[in-house]
């Protein structure tokens, strides 16, 4: 390949997993109580895109990953500190919410628009990357819309492998249905993944690469955009939390048959 | 005045998957909810006389088609173009469609082509006077929302094993067929096949009335200071052979496969159940050596009656997350329980 390629990856934040969620009426909707309080983490599929974005590029001469975040500005610097040593990529930053409850259309446009204006990006080469849902909205339309917006046909849901070829093109791996894969190979960039889980465990920290990186970043948050994004047109009725907390029978004492023969009755029943 | 229309793709075979199905009893059934609304079919492949047949008694207004050997395949540029001329044709407001793997890459991008709007992971949907009302759910199954919008045309992707598989009567169906506008080339993208992602053994069973979980305590230390891991695939295999049940794992446990450790060769990250992985559905659940964090346990939404094995009494599922835990090695009650399905 005579020239690299161009990875925008598209992800932001969402609340720790391990925190307990509570719904609360805000001014414009539902929200979630205390959201600004609220560890947050990389959202993890489009963190799974980032390093797989990274690993791409620095296997590939010629190439740059740009990060597009649209979320809070106090909180993308937090994620940052915690990101900036794990991969090399430049921050360009949008300040808006980044909840769950907001339009997956206006942050596609938000993010479209954005992206278009990103100094040096050649869209031709673009490889364009992002969660293939996220854990906040889990809608897993974003991406699509995103796509369309840059006006990009060839587009990829719940990667999991994407490796350019020496014809220079790229084989791609999608999950579909019953635990399997749906193969294809495209002509070349342009192109949308919207990944899952991918191939790579989480890169270690470099902390040199971390100074690197936060060199761009601090100036990227100061010039971060506000992005309107709501949830026009939508009415939420109710937002609840499921009740799920079952009485749970703990069997300590009985013998290994007794509780084998326990849950043979109940599989076959 | 809703004109609903329920939008797919035929299978291989021409005929319609599962969900396709299901997701017809949901329009058929909004569309008799909402009084005033019509329906109309749209369908898209390689072929589509089969299923137009087969679902031809289900009172839709008309049969919309595109077809041709372009869309067999399922491949964004000619699927995304099929769906917005069907879409366009039948000026639709609402559209329904199940939430196939094809149709969820889709769709967005349609809906932002014709000016709509779209929602997915739907759960339930019905109409509240003129309009319709759907259910879906936020931030990875903790939330689940009743919610309404203004914009059309509305699309919705309705997630599998939520209505009825749609059997009414098959007929003979001639389905009006549909110019399609292909970018030009629309097949920069080709399907070069389908692949399992293990190939030993073919593990998720979606249609299982059981899914077993296996947690990375299969490939720890056990209290002899020793793992065993061919011991532990013999056994889960066993047991997923004689219940014939679906094989999920926890995070821990599907990243030590990919990581190449002695681990069990069977198991990929398409089995990891949770915040990074699915949420399927099945009648019971029964987790063995597995903690049940809570990033794991958002991935058992769906599954009715749960019960674990684990040799920790404090342990997640302990907290109200199972119905009963049984404090033992799952090693020995594996086994018991093996013996015991094949006696
Ligand atoms: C962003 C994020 C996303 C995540 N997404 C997911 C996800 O999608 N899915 C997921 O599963 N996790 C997810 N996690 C990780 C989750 O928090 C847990 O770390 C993980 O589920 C632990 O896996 P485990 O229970 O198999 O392993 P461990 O926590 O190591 O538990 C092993 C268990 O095995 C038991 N055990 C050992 N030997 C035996 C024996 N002989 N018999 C019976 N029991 C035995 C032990 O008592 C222990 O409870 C996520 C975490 C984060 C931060």
């Amino acid at each position: 390949m005579s020239q690299g390629f161009h990875l925008v990856v598209c992800g932001s934040i969402v609340p720790d997993p391990l925190q307990t969620l509570e719904p609360i009426q805000g001014a414009e909707g539902p929200a979630l109580k205390n959201e600004m309080m609220l560890p947050a983490v990389l959202d993890p599929w489009a963190g799974h895109a980032l390093y797989e974005a990274a690993h791409l590029a620095a296997a590939t001469p010629d190439s740059k990953v740009w990060l597009v975040s649209l979320g809070p500005r106090a909180k993308l610097q937090q994620l940052m500190m915690t990101i900036a040593p794990k991969a090399a990529f430049e921050l360009v930053a949008l300040d808006g919410p980044a909840g769950g409850f907001t339009e997956a259309w206006e942050t596609a446009e938000a993010l479209a628009e954005c992206i278009k204006t990103i100094p040096g990006l050649d869209r031709s080469r673009l490889l364009l990357f992002g969660g293939c849902a996220s854990a906040s909205r889990d809608a897993g339309v974003t991406m699509q819309m995103v796509g369309e917006r840059l006006e990009i046909s060839d587009q990829f849901l719940a990667v999991d492998e994407l490796t350019p070829q020496e014809n220079g093109t790229i084989r791609i791996l999608e999950r579909i249905e019953a635990g399997r894969y749906q193969v294809s190979e495209c002509a070349g960039p342009p192109l949308v993944a919207a990944w899952a889980t991918g191939r790579l465990p989480e890169p270690p920290n470099n902390a040199q690469l971390g100074m690197q990186n936060m060199r761009s970043i601090m100036p990227a948050l100061q010039k971060a955009q506000p992005a309107r994004v709501g949830a026009e047109g939508v009415e939420f009725l109710e937002v609840e939390v499921p009740k799920q907390r079952r009485n749970t029978r703990v069997v300590e004492d009985a013998s290994v048959d007794e509780m084998a023969r326990e849950i043979v009755e109940w599989i076959r029943k | 005045m809703e004109r609903i229309l329920y939008l797919t793709h035929t299978e291989a075979d021409g005929g319609l998957s599962k969900v396709a199905l299901e997701t017809l009893t949901s329009a058929v059934e909004l569309s008799r909810q909402l009084s005033g609304s019509t329906l109309r079919l749209a369908l898209w492949g390689g072929a589509i006389q089969t299923a137009a047949d087969a679902v031809a008694g289900c009172g839709a207004e008309e049969t919309l088609g595109v077809t041709g050997e372009e869309f067999a395949d399922s491949r964004y540029a000619s699927d995304a173009a099929a769906a917005e001329a069907l879409v366009r044709a039948a000026d639709a407001t609402f559209v329904i469609a199940p939430a196939s793997a094809r149709l969820a890459r889709t769709l967005p991008g349609v809906a932002l082509r014709v000016g709509g709007r779209i929602d997915s992971h739907v759960v339930g949907m019905g109409a509240a006077g003129e309009g319709v009302q759907i259910q879906r759910w936020y931030y990875r199954q903790r939330m689940l929302a009743t919610m309404t919008r203004s914009q059309r045309p509305w699309f919705v992707l309705v997630d599998p094993g939520l209505f009825e598989t749609w059997n009414g009567e098959a007929g003979s169906a001639t389905p009006r067929l549909v110019e399609v506008d292909l970018p030009t080339p629309y097949d920069r993208t080709r399907v070069v096949g389908i692949e399992a992602a293990k190939s030993q053994a073919q593990t998720i069973r979606p249609d299982a009335d059981l899914l077993f979980v296996a947690g990375a305590g299969w490939t720890k230390k056990q209290a002899d200071g020793q793992t065993h891991v061919k011991d532990a695939e013999e056994l889960i295999l066993g047991f997923l052979d004689s219940a014939q049940a679906s094989l999920g794992g926890s995070k821990s446990m599907v990243e030590q496969s990919a990581e190449g450790e002695d681990v069990l060769s069977f198991m990929s990250h398409l089995n990891q159940v949770g915040q990074t992985g699915s949420t399927p559905r099945h009648a019971k659940g029964l987790a063995t050596c597995c903690h049940g964090e809570e990033p794991h346990v958002v991935g058992w939404r769906f599954i009715h009656e749960r019960r674990a094995i684990n040799t920790d009494p404090n342990c997640g599922w302990a907290q109200s997350k199972a119905d009963v835990l049984y404090v033992a090695d799952a090693f020995a009650l594996t086994a018991k329980v093996n013996e015991l399905l094949r006696g």
